[in-house]
């Protein structure tokens, strides 16, 4: 009788806190990481928004190319009229 | 049933209930970590999928500009020369002639020769009429000369500086001819001072082309 009440004892009082202890523990860990992952994925849907710009890269793209153009069509002319150094 | 037995059966479900309650709690923690990391994933794959075009794009454009680069300076040099050229790239943007021409790289060697000794009075002048061209200034790290908001001014001062004044009736050119009313003596007249100014009539603001 004696050794069922010193394991009941045992039970509630070291069992059971370092139980909860431990839960409580990874408990905390994983709801820390929570807003860093929610953080995370509005960064990234932030960055892919910004990123919507980068169709207009085909704009200069090819505006470069006419602006290039024009002024090779310049260079050539300019290259006839004008007289060497 | 013995009072320790019931005891330790409060202990055990107490321990399952605190098992329960965190596990159930962290279960639900990862749950929300992983639809946030769902979404990351998402996001992640739409940078990744808007930047793959990217470098290729930028490296055409970088092309076209490394090609419209290599015309213009080798437009520049054939054209001015070597030393003239860097004249002008430093009287344009001063200080820049010391980084050189990319496909001359002797030309950072080059000590610029001052814009005026260069260019004609003429060019000059137009240089300086440039809005807020660095060439406007009087020296490399002198103001513009040309004042935006009254660039009239600035191109009028271009004129002798009679017509500053603002006179009614300037001198005209001589009629010539046969039939003009004045008739002048070429031994006399050419190349020489006029001898007579035109009379001077009342400005009522409207030319006579008469008088021409």
């Amino acid at each position: 009788m004696i050794l069922e009440w010193i394991g009941d004892i045992i039970l509630l009082v070291v069992l059971l806190p370092v139980v909860v202890y431990l839960l409580r523990g990874v408990l905390n860990a994983a709801r820390s990481i929570v807003p860093s992952a929610q953080g995370i994925a509005t960064a990234a849907q932030a960055g892919s928004r910004d990123l919507d710009a980068t169709v207009l890269l085909l704009t200069t793209q090819e505006q470069v190319k006419q602006t290039i153009t024009a002024a090779a069509d310049y260079g050539g002319s300019l290259d006839i009229i004008l007289d060497d150094a | 049933m013995p009072a320790a037995g019931v005891v330790m059966i409060i202990a055990v479900l107490l321990i399952v209930v605190a098992l329960v309650y965190y596990l159930v709690s962290t279960i639900v923690a990862l749950r929300q970590i992983t639809g946030a990391l769902d979404e990351a994933i998402a996001g992640v794959g739409g940078i990744i999928e808007k930047s793959a075009p990217v470098a290729e794009v930028v490296a055409s454009i970088n092309g076209q500009l490394d090609a419209g680069v290599d015309l213009l300076e080798g437009l520049l040099v054939k054209k001015a020369g070597l030393p003239e050229a860097m004249g002008l790239i430093d009287g344009l943007y001063p200080g820049a002639a010391a980084a050189g021409l990319r496909d001359v790289p002797e030309s950072g060697e080059i000590k610029p020769p001052r814009i005026g000794e260069v260019y004609t009075r003429g060019t000059l002048t137009l240089a300086r009429l440039g809005r807020e061209a660095p060439i406007a200034a009087a020296s490399p790290n002198g103001p513009a000369l040309r004042n935006p908001n009254y660039g009239s001014l600035a191109a009028r001062a271009l004129y002798p500086d009679v017509r500053q004044t603002h006179p009614e009736l300037m001198p005209r050119s001589p009629v010539i001819g046969e039939d003009s009313p004045i008739q002048y003596d070429p031994e006399v007249a050419v190349g020489g001072p006029r001898t007579r100014m035109p009379e001077r009539k009342e400005h009522n603001g409207n030319a006579d082309p008469s008088s021409v």
